[in-house]
């Protein structure tokens, strides 16, 4: 028996509600698997959906996406970008044949401690079911188009050609 | 090979991070394996947080050269500041610390040391590859002009113009009616201890007219404003009132010669008559009549000037070739107390509004009963004359109703109940109060409700149907019915009333989303104003140096508003009297040379912080305006915005280090270049 596949995921977490719904899944107690690794921005709308691509291309297995629920954004409306561009990069994901399950948009305010760990931990079974990504080292960093495009089983190549 | 010296910290926090976390482990792995990428020093520590541990870093800084610390412990939102704080007294600049959470986002959620000690090696790894790309930053100091500007001259802007008046700063107060006084002005009474309105306000309103330190700014409107906290350029259009006030006494011969009479749809409800040059009430503040151009004799077909004629200065006060005035002024803050609009009540047309002469709406209502009102304070049939034998008050007009408005309207409870005990007091008719729920939740209002009770006001519990004047049955004839399902009876009831009275809801100004776009800030989906906080916050906005107070920000009363008024007052005393305020130097900044001028950028930012200079045809930020939120630099299609503290390459320096690119033995021999820019 091979050892179980522990995914990598990132955690992109806006500073005014998801990353202190994090804080309070911590002050909670409450447990969740450790596979995720967190990174702090000010705003989802600080998301560049690039983070998203250079994190799947250095290894990371899954990306969540998590920020204020519509309506409750600390700077307004900023959230309902990061909604808009996510679905974008749903859409270049699958072009790219990647499971859309890998990236995950959560919204999850600061009182959201509890859901936010269900919703970690859902993600890292389902990416654990999906198994390892290993998009790094397919995709080649001088400049040549990422060699998964053209791999024959994507999705994407199939799609076309047939 | 770094050029940075780095020191990481690591927390034991007791045992709340050392159960479940190998710190020692986690420090000795960040001594070697990170050393290539710059870290010279690597501690564990029982508690980083304690004296003794804030100097074990100075120590560092001023022995070891450090010039970038990370501090794996507790969240950045617990001691991030102190920590900080560490780094300033031993003269490295405060933003260069990282503190990275090894406790809430580690320790305490997982179970599995060797997992938890992994993932804290592997968070220690992103915090210094990101602190290696920090830059020193110094809070943005921006000074506070110390004139304030307070729209809307209702009790609540009242309020706060007497509280920073009365503190010695000058303050703009801007009316877009010609008197200041708002609908507090046309009360008769106020609940729940029945003064009289215009006793208790008409005071303050001449302590305001006449205050050394107000500019009173009457029949004027806001028309711009540019700037940002601390120094706001305030353009304000001073309508025409045709009036000199240098030289007007405010006598009233104008009024009395006009020969124009005018519906008085505004202070009057519509029930009074007003004249064509006119001042709203009596005791306005200011006294100076306004010309209504639309009416006025003059201005329509050319000759008149009755007024003129009899104006008894010299020079005539009358001047017909009075124009528009732009007036322009700085200030440091400004308070929005713009209030609320009456719901219009023929939006419900079962209740007959304007269909059915004797329904009336709660406006008008108070209008009857005040004694300075069109009827001398008589509660008359729209005749004039009838005194009503029975009187029905429909609560939750336009309130908690999903066809209009979802929200309770507040005020309207206690106001119905005010009425009741008024007709009660001055006709004994009888009184029928139609309610949902009845919600008198404040001090003495509850005793007040009883009150109305032993008056022997009667309460039907249920939300009427209908009010109609087609009799069915005997003793309906001449009456208006009004259709209700006793919820409490379980039946439904057809009472014959000669008057109705709705208590109609409040509601955001027509023009609340053009007030919020002009002045930078958000109205709520229902359109009221939103608070930055709403139990911590609750009179500041998003905006800084913008501040909300009264029912702008939502249905509220009169004390409600009055304790609005004095607390964006002091939060704006406050502000004064820092004389200059800091701001985070979380901002997003533009590279000129990088910016194409494509303009995506222009139209994401709620702050208004992002203008396009069409001369260089390119984007600038305020940085004064800024939040720092980040949405325009991750939009920028050309790299050309960066965000301090927030930068490209310092999220993905850390997604590198979380992904442990940046050591020999994680899942990359090499790390790609490409992932961290130079």
């Amino acid at each position: 028996m091979s050892e179980p596949f522990e995914p990598v995921i990132i955690g992109f977490t806006c500073n005014w509600c998801s990353y202190r719904a994090a804080d309070l899944a911590g002050t909670s107690r409450v447990k969740y698997p450790p596979n995720i690794r967190l990174i702090r921005l000010m705003c989802s709308g600080r998301l560049d959906p690039t983070f998203v691509l250079k994190a799947l291309a250095g290894g990371a297995d899954g990306v969540l996406i998590t920020g204020c629920h519509p309506g409750e954004c600390h700077y307004l409306e900023q959230n309902y970008k990061t909604l808009r561009r996510f679905t974008l990069l749903r859409r270049t994901l699958a072009q790219f044949g990647i499971e859309p399950e890998r990236v995950r948009l959560v919204w999850a305010s600061a009182a959201e401690g509890a859901r936010l760990a269900v919703e970690i931990g859902k993600m890292v079974e389902e990416v654990r079911a999906l198994g390892p990504l290993n998009w790094q080292g397919v995709i080649a960093d001088d400049g040549d188009p990422p060699i998964a495009i053209y791999h024959p089983q994507s999705e994407w190549v199939q799609g076309v050609a047939a | 090979m770094s050029p940075e010296r780095i020191g990481v910290y690591v927390c034991h926090c007791g045992s709340n991070i050392a159960a479940t976390v190998d710190v020692e482990e986690v420090a000795l792995w960040a001594s070697e394996e990170l050393g290539d990428r710059g870290v010279v020093v690597a501690r564990d520590y029982q508690f980083m947080c304690s004296s003794l541990g804030q100097e074990l870093i100075e120590a560092d800084i001023k022995e070891q050269g450090l010039t970038r610390v990370v501090v794996a412990a507790c969240s950045p939102h617990l001691h991030e500041r102190t920590f900080r704080t560490a780094c300033k007294r031993a003269g490295l600049n405060p933003f260069l610390c990282e503190l990275v959470s090894i406790r809430e986002q580690v320790s305490w959620v997982h179970t599995d040391r060797a997992a938890a000690t992994e993932k804290a090696m592997a968070v220690v790894s992103g915090g210094v590859e990101r602190v290696t790309l920090h830059q020193p930053l110094e809070p943005l100091h921006v000074p506070i002009h110390p004139a304030t500007l307070i729209v809307g001259g209702g009790i609540a802007g009242i309020q706060a113009a007497l509280e920073i008046a009365d503190s010695g700063y000058p303050v703009y107060l801007v009316e877009r009616e010609p008197s200041i006084g708002g609908h507090m002005a046309q009360f008769d009474k106020t609940f729940p201890t029945l003064d009289c309105s215009a006793c208790i306000l008409t005071p303050k309103m001449v302590d305001v007219g006449g205050h050394p330190n107000v500019t009173l700014l009457t029949w004027s409107e806001v028309e711009r404003v540019d700037g940002y906290v601390g120094s706001f350029t305030v353009t304000v259009r001073k309508k025409a009132r045709y009036v000199d006030e240098s030289v007007c006494t405010g006598c009233g011969i104008c009024t009395e010669k006009c020969p124009v009479r005018v519906l008085d749809n505004t202070y009057e409800a519509g029930l009074g008559y007003r004249k064509a040059v006119y001042r709203p009430f009596a005791q306005a503040v200011p006294k100076y009549p306004v010309i209504d151009r639309e009416n006025c004799t003059y201005f329509q077909r050319g000759k008149c000037k009755a007024c003129q004629l009899f104006c008894p200065t010299h020079p005539k006060a009358i001047d017909f070739e009075q124009k528009d005035e732009i007036l322009q002024f700085q200030v440091g803050n400004i308070i929005l107390a713009t209030g609320y609009d009456l719901f219009d009540c023929r939006r419900i047309p079962q209740y007959g509004y304007a269909r059915l002469a004797n329904v009336f709406t709660s406006l008008e209502f108070e209008r009857l009963c005040n004694a300075a009102g069109p009827t001398g304070g008589k509660i008359v049939l729209r005749d004039g004359v009838t005194e009503p034998a029975t009187v029905g008050i429909i609560h939750c007009v336009g309130s908690r109703d999903h066809n209009y408005n979802p929200y309770c309207s507040n005020i309207c409870c206690m106001q119905s109940l005010k009425f009741g005990h008024l007709v009660k007091e001055r006709t004994g008719a009888e009184v029928f109060n139609f309610y949902i729920d009845i919600r008198t939740a404040f001090k003495d209002y509850d005793e007040f409700y009883q009150r109305v009770l032993e008056d022997g006001v009667h309460f039907v519990r249920g939300r009427v149907a209908e009010v109609t004047d087609a009799a069915r049955l005997p003793g309906e004839e001449g009456k208006l019915i009004i259709q209700v399902e006793d919820t409490l009876l379980g039946k439904q009831r057809r009472i014959p009333v000669d008057m109705v009275v709705l208590s109609a809801a409040l509601q955001p100004r027509q023009d609340s989303t053009e007030v919020a776009y002009t002045f930078g800030i958000a109205c709520s989906a229902n359109g009221w104003f939103i608070e930055k906080h709403p139990k911590l916050d609750p009179v500041a906005t998003m905006t800084e140096g913008i501040f909300i107070a009264g029912a702008c920000q939502g249905p509220k009363d009169i004390p409600a508003s009055v304790a609005q008024g004095a607390a964006a007052a002091a939060r704006v005393l406050g502000r004064i009297h820092q004389k200059e305020l800091a701001l985070e130097p979380v901002r997003a900044s533009i590279i000129a040379e990088r910016c194409s001028g494509c303009r995506i950028c222009n139209n994401l930012c709620p702050f208004n912080a992002i203008s396009y200079d069409t001369a260089r045809m390119i984007t600038e930020i305020n940085p004064a305006l800024c939040q720092g939120c980040g949405t325009c630099v991750a939009a920028c299609p050309s790299g050309a915005i960066t965000g301090t503290q927030f930068s490209n390459e310092q999220v993905l320096a850390q997604l590198y280090g979380l992904l442990l690119l940046n050591v020999s033995s994680g899942p990359v021999q090499q790390p790609q270049p490409a992932l961290v820019p130079a």
